[in-house]
């Protein structure tokens, strides 16, 4: 069994349940404008720009999923290449053994291919899923998140925290409750 | 309520896409109670109980054609693509409309996409489905088949053909499948979490907790998730339109006459968008009454589908009237002669009548408004299409096949009962699959139908400074 960090505090973090998405937005942008940087929201639907609201600028799916559509370019002509002009050349009908216009549908297909599968499992790598385990499930109304309930957490490890301070702030932006969230 | 009718009505004032008095906490209640409850509506068992008994026919017919082989299909020399061809081209086109719907519609910021979204993706895959059995059993050994179509290092160190449409076909299908998988999943995610909080037995809530992967609806999640969606979109489009065209092309890459024309492949996308559509008004008209889905999919969802099946449809008539054309002024004696045989004389003078009947008079009906907005017409409309499109592609193989250049080699065609069987079947696979999926899925995006909440919008105020 692993050593738990002797720094690791008490509690996850304090979260705070909205009622709505204008004020979970709201709030979002004052825990930002307060300091605070281990943050996050969690809402059953994507609520424009609360992501950026928490500070996050991140542009990391869109470029794998160019790489990986390049690849899937290479992969197709390249593979259409060598079977058709040095692994096994054979003359069909007459036709060059690199009959590129031939080969541009299949090219086409893979760089789809490869591509719509990077935007999905980068999506899902980056996210950290499949996550079996994570605390803020441990407060009772966490399964709220995915129906109709408006959460957001600030986490222990945040160099800001406090906790009679950080939940004396959350509570002065008007949540629900605030509760704390165990490991 | 004022506010919900401003927002969720369209400016030209007709009917909202979900109906006024709903809340998350109402919409998530009544999409997630379909799935999660012991009332599972009566129709449910009919329509299963007859897919179930179809698919056995499948089931029968496959392995009948497994152990005597294709000789009990009425496919001959000349007409050697038949009813497996005719069946994969028509069921992969109903694919389409579901990529149309969730992808194309959904880039063109079309909010009435989104109740109608879910299961027509789920009828993409499952025509799929059946649209791939065809042409594995057409090659008469399916054990094989991997060895045809697929390149991978065998000890003959042979590979396929790549100048041949029919190995682009094995690409364009193969990925078309595995990329609405993959974007059907990704829209389920963030419903399967819904289900797995929402659920009461332990055993159900893992299944649906495992599938959910740990969604927990994070701010940064969703960030990524709407990123990848959007990239998901933009990327199905034109693969959508690439399947058809490839589809297309294994009869237009070919010489013979009335397949060797360029207006295939967007008339062949017309067509399927055309034939997916008519499917997808199919299983929505009974869906709503079974489940009682009026407040999400209303009458504005149904009569803009009926118009997009209208737009379509005229544009595959104005193929067919290209192709007369083409085959007039080509001034070739075989193309004009293929024209006579199919439209007046030849083996199926009743199937171009049919065929006019089905897709160009009839859905003339949908330019009346009150015909739109009518469930029994529109129904009816629906069903001449799906007979319609599949007597397109009977028309289409068929008569260019059975009559083509040497008189000498001219033979009618004429199918079996196993080639009908097998078709039945197939139908019976799509409806088996369809009502699982209605019965343990969300048949309907809850957290897309949560967005269209007047209270969902928001805005940020600038003093967060966060840009």
């Amino acid at each position: 069994m692993a050593h738990h960090a002797p720094s690791l505090p008490a509690i996850h973090g304090l979260m705070a349940e909205f009622d709505s998405a204008q004020a979970l937005l709201d709030a979002a942008q004052k825990v930002r404008g307060a300091g605070y940087t281990k943050t996050d929201a969690y809402s059953p639907m994507p609520i424009h720009g609360l992501a950026e609201a928490l500070g996050m600028n991140e542009r990391k799916v869109a470029p794998f999923v160019l790489g990986a559509g390049i690849i899937g370019a290479m992969t197709g002509y390249g593979l259409q290449y060598w079977t058709s002009v040095i692994a096994y050349p054979m003359n069909i009908g007459g036709r060059p053994f690199h009959s590129w216009v031939s080969f541009i549908p299949v090219t086409f297909e893979l760089t789809i291919l490869f591509a719509a599968f990077s935007a999905g499992i980068s999506m899902i790598v980056l996210n950290g899923l499949p996550q079996p385990y994570h605390p803020v499930f441990n407060t009772a109304r966490f399964s709220l998140a995915s129906q109709s309930a408006f959460f957001l957490a600030i986490e222990a490890t945040d160099p800001k925290f406090d906790a009679e301070q950080t939940a004396a702030f959350l509570a002065s932006l008007h949540p629900r409750e605030v509760v704390p969230v165990d490991h | 309520m004022d506010v919900s009718q401003k927002t969720t009505q369209d400016p030209l004032g007709a009917v909202p896409v979900i109906a006024p008095g709903y809340s998350y906490a109402g919409i998530t209640d009544k999409l997630s109670a379909l799935v999660l409850t012991h009332n599972t509506p009566t129709a449910w068992f009919a329509f299963m109980a007859v897919g179930f008994v179809l698919l056995m026919c499948l089931l029968m017919s496959l392995t009948y054609v497994l152990f005597k082989g294709i000789g009990i299909w009425g496919n001959q020399i000349p007409v050697a693509w038949a009813f497996p061809i005719i069946n994969f081209v028509w069921w992969i086109g109903i694919g389409h409309a579901g990529t149309l719907i969730s992808a194309i519609l959904l880039l063109f910021k079309q909010d009435w996409r989104t109740s109608i979204n879910r299961f027509a993706e789920a009828m993409t895959l499952f025509a799929v489905a059946c649209a791939m059995i065809f042409p594995i059993f057409h090659t008469g050994r399916p054990w094989l088949a991997v060895y045809w179509l697929l390149p991978y290092p065998n000890t003959m160190t042979l590979w396929p053909n790549f100048r041949s449409p029919l190995i682009w076909d094995v690409f364009a299908v193969s990925t078309y499948g595995s990329v609405s998988l993959l974007f059907w999943y990704i829209g389920l995610i963030p419903d399967l979490a819904t289900f797995r909080d929402k659920a009461e037995k332990p055993f159900i809530k893992k299944l649906y907790g495992v599938l959910a992967m740990g969604w927990r609806g994070s701010a940064r999640h969703w960030y990524r998730y709407e990123t990848a969606y959007l990239i998901l979109a933009g990327l199905s489009t034109p693969l959508v339109l690439s399947v058809h065209t490839v589809v297309s092309f294994d009869f237009a890459v070919s010489n013979l006459p009335g397949w060797h024309a360029t207006i295939f492949p967007p008339y062949f996308v017309a067509g399927a968008v055309y034939a997916g559509f008519a499917m997808v008004l199919t299983l929505a008209i009974p869906l709503r009454a079974i489940y009682k889905l009026h407040d999400f999919i209303t009458m504005r969802h149904l009569e803009n589908m009926a118009k997009v099946t209208l737009v379509t449809g005229l544009i595959v008539v104005y193929g067919y009237a290209c192709e007369i054309f083409f085959g007039w002024y080509s001034g070739s004696l075989y193309e004009r002669e293929m024209l006579r045989l199919r439209i007046f004389d030849g083996y199926y003078p009743w199937a171009y009548p049919a065929l006019l009947l089905c897709n160009f008079i009839v859905p003339q009906l949908l330019w009346v408004k009150k015909y739109r907005r009518n469930i029994a017409v529109l129904f009816t409309v629906a069903m001449f299409v799906n007979v319609g499109m599949w007597l397109e592609r009977f028309v289409i193989i068929v008569t260019s096949l059975s009559q083509d250049f040497l008189t000498s080699s001219w033979a009618p065609y004429s199918p079996t009962r196993w080639d009908f069987l097998t078709f039945a079947g197939t139908l019976g696979l799509f409806i088996t699959l369809f009502f699982l999926f209605v019965r343990v899925l969300p048949m309907i995006s809850v957290f897309e139908m949560r967005t269209l909440l007047p209270e969902a919008a928001t805005k940020t105020k600038p003093e967060g400074g966060s840009h």
